[in-house]
């Protein structure tokens, strides 16, 4: 992907306050020109607010917001170059769908025929054409979403701000407008800037994301980013399912680190050295699928990594619990130290499901370059 | 099916419940019905039917001061209810939209003309218009009407807010936000999204102030002069002496224009009802 230069939303330093809650505390990134930018993070962690900030809303008790470069603090919300698409949709019960649509341009003063046109124009992009008559109580939820998303598009906004949008749709549309949402905003080429808890949808949708914890911006980066290298612990765990042990720093080379975790009978070896005082705590971070497994038989050797010194980065351990999940298995191992993990195997034929049973020891190997070095 | 406890609906299939209902419809609807079929009397006393006659109402019809009392009671409820409708609407609107010093007061206070007897009211206004602040006397109709039409609208322009008031709860903010991000101005999205939402509140309120003020009697009493007489008044009047035909007939009439007028607005209110309270 190239990397668009425009930025396009610029956050300063924003602070919100609400009485002596910090909704939003000293957040700066950057959105640029075309992105799919998702907001995201646990409930209360003001996503909202930074959003209804860009829109005009709220304002920022300190920081400044710059849309195209330009700060938009003292501009009223009906005079800032974005549209929101409600949470509740917000789709007003008195006006057809097609009056709703235009509602935008009929407050500019665009003329008529160019307005039909323009609406008419916005519902095909929904794929409602031919609902431009009816009152938006004789739609479903899904389609009253739509005229909200044609009402703000409509606009030619710079930024289409939409807020949870998927969350009050049924499983099975909000799979279908995940896809829908990301071709729309291929097509009409207006950057998204799109808030939600739900980190499945960011990671399919979005191109950047920002993870937001209790007002603080904890990470801002590609999915992949955010997965693979994970700043700290609170991303790790928000962003997938992971196995973190707490250790102290025992070796730190330029090109290798040894961790001395509690629960571990080996230091875990990395491939990399790591930014830390030695004897500092720090954690490490391993995904379930990045865990191997593999037989054990009482009295045998314990196998190598082939990156790794010998002994490190395998342990041994006793299945637990086996969920089959059709594509794939996830075991609950015990370690010696009692401590649970998980690893995730794909059944990648017919039979890999019977490899392991329930009670059957195991040992648990990962590669140096698989766990991620988190220092807060 | 089995035999279960009744549900509450059940109940009305019961026969004490029936007789109630049998009990409160003869009570409530027999007076009633008992006055406009004497209006139609051929008799000057209301005791036994003497056969149909329309002379009464052709006596009322020709009934200079009657008329005009009647033509009063109209000016005054249709001047109140437009005002009380506009103070109402908008005393609503400040107590939903703002926050301020004495909010909390001002909502009590409200309250206060539903709450406090009418007699007092009445005599309150009499003082007030007396002593305080005396209307000019002999000035032209309508305006000699003046004192009445505040009154009326002192009491009745708080159950309009009220009204109205309830219905702004049920708004959703994000209309407002959405009307205010699609480049709407304030006052635009004050008469493109909420006053919309606000119509059957409006409706109902000023129905309610209509035939408060048109049916208002106590307050009237005391703040109506010689030539300022209302229907209600004028109809005291008349029974003072006894209870004609004339009487009648001139209640019947008030009783059709009243449920008239009530049928309209309600109808009004239903066909926007329902829209406006579509779930969003
Ligand atoms: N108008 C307000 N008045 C007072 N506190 C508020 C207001 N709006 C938000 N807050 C507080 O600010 C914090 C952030 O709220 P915000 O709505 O931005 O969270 P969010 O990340 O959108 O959460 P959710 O996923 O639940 O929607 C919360 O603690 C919330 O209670
Ligand atoms: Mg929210």
């Amino acid at each position: 992907m190239t990397k668009p230069a425009q930025s396009i939303i610029t956050f300063e330093n924003v602070t919100k306050r609400y009485g002596k809650v910090i909704a939003v505390d000293n957040v700066s990134f950057s959105i640029s020109e075309g992105e799919f930018f998702a907001l995201l993070g646990p409930s209360g962690c003001g996503k909202t607010t930074l959003l209804r900030m860009v829109a005009g809303f709220e304002n920022p008790d300190e920081g400044r917001i710059l849309i195209d470069g330009k700060d938009v603090t003292d501009t009223p919300p009906n005079r800032r170059p974005v549209n929101m698409v409600f949470q509740s949709y917000a789709v007003f019960p008195h006006m057809s769908v097609r009056d709703n649509v235009a509602y935008g341009l009929t407050v500019e003063g665009v003329g008529k025929a160019e307005r039909l046109r323009r609406a008419e124009e916005a519902l095909a992009l929904v794929k409602l054409d031919g609902y431009g008559e009816r009152k938006p109580d004789q739609l479903s939820g899904g389609q009253r979403q739509r005229v909200a998303l044609a009402r703000a598009l409509v606009k030619r906004p710079r930024v289409l701000l939409l807020d949870e949008p998927l969350s009050a749709l049924d499983a099975k549309l909000r799979e279908q407008m995940r896809f829908e949402l990301t071709q729309l905003q291929e097509k009409v080429g207006v950057t998204f800037l799109i808030v939600t808890h739900d980190q499945d949808e960011a990671l399919a949708m979005a191109s950047r994301c920002a993870v937001m914890n209790r007002g603080v911006l904890q990470q801002v980066g590609a999915p992949s980013d955010l997965y693979e290298f994970p700043n700290s612990r609170f991303v790790a765990d928000f962003i997938g399912q992971v196995n973190m042990f707490e250790g102290i720093l025992s070796r730190d080379d330029p090109d290798r680190a040894e961790i001395t975790c509690a629960e571990l009978t080996t230091p875990v070896f990395l491939d990399h050295g790591v930014t830390g005082a030695a004897g500092s705590t720090l954690w490490i971070a391993i995904r379930p699928e990045k865990i191997e497994l593999k037989g054990r038989k009482d009295g045998e050797a314990k196998p190598i990594m082939e990156d790794a010194p010998e002994g490190a980065n395998v342990e041994p351990g006793f299945i637990r619990h086996i969920s089959y999940l059709g594509s794939e298995s996830v075991y609950e191992v015990d370690l010696t130290s009692g401590r649970r993990i998980k690893a995730l195997r794909s059944n990648l034929t017919r039979w890999d499901q019977e490899d392991f049973q329930v009670d059957q020891p195991v040992w648990l190997a990962w590669h140096a370059c698989s766990p991620a070095v988190l220092l807060s | 099916m089995s035999r279960s406890r009744p549900g509450p609906l059940d109940y009305l299939a019961r026969w004490p419940l029936r007789a109630w209902m049998v009990a409160t419809t003869v009570f409530l609807y027999s007076p009633l019905l008992t006055l406009m079929v004497f209006s139609f009397n051929n008799s000057r006393r209301n005791i036994v039917w003497r056969g149909f006659t329309l002379d009464y109402y052709a006596q009322v019809l020709g009934d200079d001061s009657l008329i005009q009392a009647f033509i009063n009671s109209l000016t005054i409820a249709l001047i109140s209810t437009l005002f009380s409708v506009l103070l109402g609407a908008a005393t609503a609107l400040l107590l939903w939209r703002f926050r301020f010093p004495f909010k909390a007061g001002l909502e009590g206070g409200l309250a206060l003309p539903i709450v406090v007897p009418e007699i007092c009211m009445g005599v309150a206004l009499l003082v007030f218009f007396t002593k305080v602040l005396p209307w000019p006397t002999n000035m032209v109709w309508p305006f000699n009407l003046g004192v009445i039409i505040i009154a009326h609208i002192s009491f009745s322009f708080s159950f309009v807010a009220s009204v109205v008031r309830a219905r702004l709860a049920s708004f959703n903010r994000e209309q407002e936000e959405a009307a205010r991000d699609l480049g709407a101005s304030e006052w635009r999205t004050l008469i493109d999204v909420i006053l919309p939402h606000m119509r059957p509140g409006l409706v109902a309120g000023g129905l309610l102030a209509f035939t408060l003020s048109l049916d208002d009697f106590v307050i009237t009493f005391f703040t109506s002069g010689p030539d300022t007489t209302t229907f209600p008044v004028k109809v005291y009047s008349m029974i003072r002496f006894s209870v004609t035909p004339e009487v009648n007939a001139a209640s019947t009439l008030l009783i059709v224009i009243t449920v008239a007028l009530t049928a309209i607005a309600l109808r009004l209110q239903g066909s926007d009802g329902a829209a406006a309270t579509a779930p969003h």
